[in-house]
Formats: C-alpha cells, structure tokens, sequence
C-alpha cells in the first residue's frame, strides 16, 4: 500500500500552500474599508433583498440524474478494466450481453425522462 | 513507538516530497506562462500587441502579475459567511493540485544525471551525521506514484472541485455568486458523465486504471507505422471517444465556449465576484491546473503520452514528447477561447444531456462490438 | 503499532468528530460540510483496509454525487438555521441518550463476536499479501460480472425505479407539496428577512462610523 502514501503527502503539502496563501493575503494586503468596499457587489447599487433566493427544481431533478448516471459509469469502469481478461475465459457474447442489458434498461429510464420533458430549459 | 518510526519507509516518503514539489513547481511555472502565453495569443488573434512590456517580450509578466496579487488590498465583504468563504479557494485548489501525482510525465527507470554523484554527496552528509543511508538514485521514475486506481482517483478529486465551487457562491452572499456557483456545479456534473463514459473505450483496450500502465500499452505501432495510441484504436470508437473527451472536458474546466458560470457580460464574474487579492489568484490557478490535468489526461489517454519515436533509446525524450502534447492541448483551448462565442445556457444543458451523454453511451457499445470482434 | 494503524485510527477519529460535527451545527450547510469530511474520512479508513476500489467509489458516488444533491437541495430551497423550540425535540433528547448508548454497545459486541470468530480470508492465506489483491478493482471486477451477475443486473432496475421516482417526486404529484414548503418557508423568511435587514443596517452604522 505504499503508493497510496503520496495521496497524504500532497494533501498536506498542497494544503498548506492554499493556506498560506490565504493567510499572506489577509496580513500583507493593505486594507482600506469603505462602506461601499464592504457591500456585496451590484453593479454600483445598494443590494437589493437577500442574495439566498430558491431557484427552479430543475437543478434539483439534475443533481439527482447525475446520481443515477454516474453510479452506471462506476459499473462501467470496472467491466471495461476485465473486458480483455473475460472475453478470452467466458464467452464473448455473454460479456457484450450482460453490459447491454444493464445499458439498456437504464436508457429506458433516459428516455422516460427525455419524454417527461426534464431536458427542455426554455420552459 | 520506534516499531512505528521503523514501519514508515522514510526514504520513500522523502523521496516521494521531493518529486512532488519538483513537479509542482514545474506545473506553477507552467500555469503562469499558460496565462502569459493566453495573453499574447489572444492579441494576436485579436491583432493587438499583448503584454509585452515586463522583460524580454514580456516574459516576466507572471511575476509582476504575483506581486500585484500578494499586495492588492484583500476585501472580505460583511454580508458573507466568513469562514466557508475564506476556505472556498482551499477547497477548490486542493482536489485540483492533489492530481499531481499520478501525472505520468515519462517512462520509469529514467537514467538520472549525475545520479551516482547525487546520491554518494547525499550518503556521505549521512555519515557525517552518524546514519547510513544508503540512497542510490541512478535511476527515477518520472512520476510521484501509479496505482491500481489511477483514473479512479482523478475521477474522485475531479468531483471533489465541484464544493468549492458551491461554497464560494453561496458564501459570498452576492446574487451574481450564487447563479454563477449553482450554473457551474449544474453543468459540472452533467458534463463529468460524458467525461467519465468517454474513457470507457480507453480502459476497454487497456484493461487498467493505472495511467503509466495505460501510458506504457500505448508504445509500438500497428503495421510498423502508425503509432498505436488508444485514439486511434478500436477504430473509430477510440476517435468518437476522444472528441467526446475532449468537448466534456472544456465544459468541466468552464472554458469558453462553456463558459458561463463567469459570463462576465451577465455574471460580472461568476463564482468568484467576491474576492480578490491571493484568494481570487487560488480561484485562476485552480482553473488553470484543472486544464492541466484534463490535458495531461487527454495525452496519457489517447495520445500515447510520453510515447514518439526513439523514446526507447533516450529516455528523456518521453517527458518532452509529453510535455509537447500537453502544450498542444492548452494551445487549443486558447485558440478555442479566441474563435468561438460562448453557449446560451439552455443550449449548453441540451448538448450535454440530448447529444453528449447519448453519444458517449453509443460510443461504448460501439467500442465492445468492436472489441468483441477483434480483440 | 504500525504507521498505517496510526492512518486507521486518525480517519476513524477524524469520522467520529465530523459525524458529532453534524448533528451539533444548526446551519444546515455546515451540517453538509461535516457529511462531507466523514465520507472522505471513510474513504481514507477503505484504503487503509486495502479496498482501494471502494474508497475511490466512496469518494466519486457518495462525496461526489450524492452530496452534491443535498448542497443543492440547501441552496435551492434556502434552507435555514434550524430551530428547536418544540416539545417533542426535548423527549427526543432524552430517548437519544439511551439510544446511542446502546448502539455503541452494540459496535462493541459485534468486535468482540467479529475478534473471535475465524478469519475471513482465511483461504487466501497462502498468498503472499491477499488482502492486498482482494480490494483492487480487477478482483471485484471478476467477481461482480462472473458470480455474481444476476444482482449486478438487478441492480439496473433499481436505478430505473429511482429514476423514475425522482421524475415523479418532483413534477408531478408532489408539486402541490412543493408550494405547500415554499408557503411555509416564505412565512418563516419574514421574520428572518427582517432580522437579516436589520443586521445589515447595523453594519452600514459601524462601517460609517
């Protein structure tokens, strides 16, 4: 396991350039505090209301798509990395079959979504 | 306590910092001529001049750039959530640069210069202070570590950045912030699908995640000619993949014409509108090693990576070969940046839900049809 | 003790603090934070165990995906600091205690029963380093799409359910719900809207001063 051991050497080392930096800039920049330095930025205007406002759920029914998805290409990863060994020990169909039906229910589940009308932004 | 010290393998760990901080200065340095080099190709895409003041046709630009940003004035505006905004840069900078390791930057068992002096210099200093440690380094291996889940790894620290991102919108409590924070992790993560299904057909020729083992199947030619890279193999599933690649990979980085999380004609600036000095220069370099790592992974993958000709005979020829196919790819997203406008956002999401995701899927059970076939 | 008992034991507390991390914040984004940390945390714990696949899967699926939904969801819905006024969280507080202290019992029992039973690879003995090879993704790989291909297939028609669920959740039937949240957190963003303009006219005084 010991090439797993630079992951822990250059989070610590990365870690703390990113913090020195953050530190150095709050000691060495000059600070100069106005009202108008201080304020979120609009464009010249006193902001208006709060900035934390609820957005479409779209982005939520996305988030959720980007689940789904990505725990197929998790499947996919490792059955693409024996591909080479499986088809030379079992029988070449039997590798294709058993990744396209995995596929191809899922895209059942693509193409329901697409039919419900997730992917159309303009409405 | 001491079976403890004696189960750390000090010569590794040693020798492990030290490449990695080699490497990284290397990728510092690289980063800021990628800005500079941006700059001046952009003006002359542009037909201006550039900057060309500081230094030799200004080559010294980054730097006045650097101490510009360490002594601009560092604004931490009241409205904000102080301290998630003050670790926004640190969570988006750290998952970028963590990739370091794994970069593949050229073949193992490289012979070393001055290796034996190196290393009997290093011993003798160890006997002068009453250790023996016995250090041979005739040979390195031109990258920090490779292992069994290399691309997993990328993967994982890829998805990682996307939090960054988020904290820095909505801690900064700015309207621009918050829409440029939630429309980047919007169209991060639909983009990282068509990024992670892509290198499907990769991996289905390599039969590994290791990337110096990905790397190092690629060597040798078909027919004695041409050479035997994974964009050109499984034809044309390795090409279909490596645009799809390639297309993903800009929107994940939040490039033009993928830009608009920081579409500064609507956005002001994005993610970031809030912050300056060090803070906002973490944020640019972020950006900046993240094109890094998807280059280094578009070479490794599909190009071959350090492979060319007469590699075998000079080893030292791999890194260049390398670092010369890195530099096409960051060449193409300035030329990319300087020719094309920039997506509406409905059309961005289209693409990479209607036609990407679809096209990577087809693409991999065209790859294992015809890995079926002639494999 | 070896260097990588001491990794086991610092992510394990590195897990257990993020986890009270979680259930002691009231903003909810801080809350999500913690979950984060604990995620990575169990990733590191996975590595140290050799399962280097399922560390990385940790990683990608749960720290990388599945959280990213619940931040949206925080950010969408503008959720805000949490407040515990009502009766029943006290009892709640009460039968937490008790609880808890029975779960950790529970883990207790279970290392014990797990410390004297045989084991586990106690077949792959022979070879040199087994656990080494048992957690890389070409072993899981093999098994998963030889043996064990039925509930890898299984598993497709799970995530079509889900998808199809999360369609139906958020557009269709529950859309009156979903008013029905937005009215009660508008009610609720009065009172902290005026608070919050308050705070900020405080802070314009103390800029001008």
């Amino acid at each position: 396991m010991k090439e797993y051991l630079p992951i822990l050497i250059v989070f610590i080392f990365v870690t703390g350039f990113a913090v020195t930096n953050i530190i150095a800039s709050h000691l060495i920049g000059r600070r100069k505090n106005t009202r108008a330095k201080l304020m979120p930025y609009e464009c010249g205007m006193d902001p208006v209301g709060s900035a934390h406002q609820r957005f479409s759920v779209k982005f939520y029914l996305v988030a959720m798509l980007f689940i789904l998805f990505d725990i197929e290409a998790i499947f996919l990863v490792p059955w693409a990395v024996v591909f080479r060994e499986l088809i030379q020990r079992l029988s070449r169909p039997f590798v294709f079959i058993e990744m396209m039906l995995f596929i191809g229910v899922l895209l059942v589940g693509y193409v329901y979504v697409w039919k419900k009308g997730l992917f159309e932004w303009n409405s | 306590m001491s079976s403890l010290l004696n189960s750390i393998d000090f010569q590794y760990v040693i020798g492990a910092l030290v490449k990695i901080v080699v490497f990284w200065l290397l990728i510092m340095m690289i980063v800021a001529y990628t800005v500079y080099a941006e700059r001046r190709v952009l003006a002359v895409i542009q037909n201006r001049l550039g900057p060309n003041r500081v230094g030799w046709q200004g080559l010294l630009q980054p730097f006045a750039d650097l101490i510009k940003f360490i002594f601009k004035e560092d604004i931490i505006p009241l409205s904000v959530n102080k301290w998630l905004y003050l670790i926004a840069p640190v969570v988006v900078l750290v998952p970028a640069m963590m990739v370091l390791i794994v970069y593949p930057f050229g073949p193992e068992n490289v012979p070393m210069p001055f290796g034996a002096e190196i290393s009997s210099a290093i011993n003798w200093l160890g006997s002068a202070i009453g250790f023996d440690w016995n250090i041979k380094i005739d040979t390195i291996d031109l990258h920090v570590t490779n292992f069994n889940i290399g691309l997993l790894y990328v993967f994982a620290l890829t998805s990682l950045g996307v939090y960054g991102i988020v904290i820095a919108g909505w801690s900064s409590n700015s309207k621009y912030s918050l829409l440029g924070g939630l429309r980047s992790s919007a169209q991060m993560i639909s983009y990282e699908l068509a990024l992670s299904l892509s290198v499907i057909a990769v991996v289905i020729q390599a039969g590994t995640l290791d990337l110096v083992k990905i790397v190092d199947q690629q060597s040798g030619a078909w027919f004695g000619f041409i050479p035997k890279w994974n964009i050109l193999g499984l034809f044309p599933a390795g090409l279909i993949a490596f645009i799809v690649y390639l297309v993903s990979a800009i929107a994940e980085t939040n490039r033009v014409p993928f830009d608009l999380p920081e579409a500064e004609t609507e956005l002001v600036a994005g993610f970031h509108t809030e912050y300056s000095a060090l803070k906002f220069a973490l944020f640019f370099m972020a950006e900046y090693v993240n094109m890094m790592t998807v280059s280094v992974l578009a070479t490794s993958l599909f190009l071959g990576g350090w492979n060319g000709p007469f590699v075998s005979d000079f080893k030292w020829l791999g890194p260049v070969y390398f670092l010369l196919k890195v530099f096409f790819f960051l060449f193409l997203y300035i030329w990319i940046r300087g020719t094309l406008p920039r997506f509406r956002y409905d059309q961005l999401m289209n693409f990479g839900w209607k036609i990407l995701l679809p096209t990577a899927i087809f693409n991999i059970v065209l790859a294992s049809i015809i890995g079926i076939i002639f494999l | 003790m070896e260097f990588t008992h001491v990794l086991f034991l610092a992510f394990a507390a590195l897990a257990v603090v993020a986890a009270f991390n979680i259930i002691l914040q009231r903003n909810p984004i801080y809350c999500a934070i913690g979950l984060i940390v604990v995620l990575c945390a169990l990733a590191g714990l996975f590595l140290t165990l050799h399962a280097q696949f399922i560390a990385a899967i940790q990683i990608i699926v749960y720290a990388g995906a599945i959280m990213v939904l619940f931040v949206f969801v925080i950010m969408l819905l503008n959720v805000r600091e949490e407040e515990s006024k009502t009766d029943r969280q006290k009892i709640l507080k009460v039968i937490a205690v008790p609880l808890f202290l029975a779960l950790l019992a529970e883990v207790f029992v279970v290392i014990r029963l797990v410390n004297n039973s045989p084991p586990a690879i106690a077949s792959a003995a022979d070879n040199t380093n087994p656990a080494a090879s048992l957690g890389s993704v070409e072993s899981i790989a093999t098994a998963m799409f030889t043996t064990y291909v039925l509930p890898f297939e299984a598993t497709s028609v799970l995530i079509l359910m889900a998808i199809v669920g999360a369609m139906l959740l958020a557009r269709k039937n529950s859309k009156d719900d979903f008013e029905r949240i937005e009215q009660a957190l508008t009610l609720e963003n009065d009172e902290t809207e005026q608070a919050m303009q308050a705070d900020a006219e405080k802070s314009k005084e103390e800029v001008a001063a």
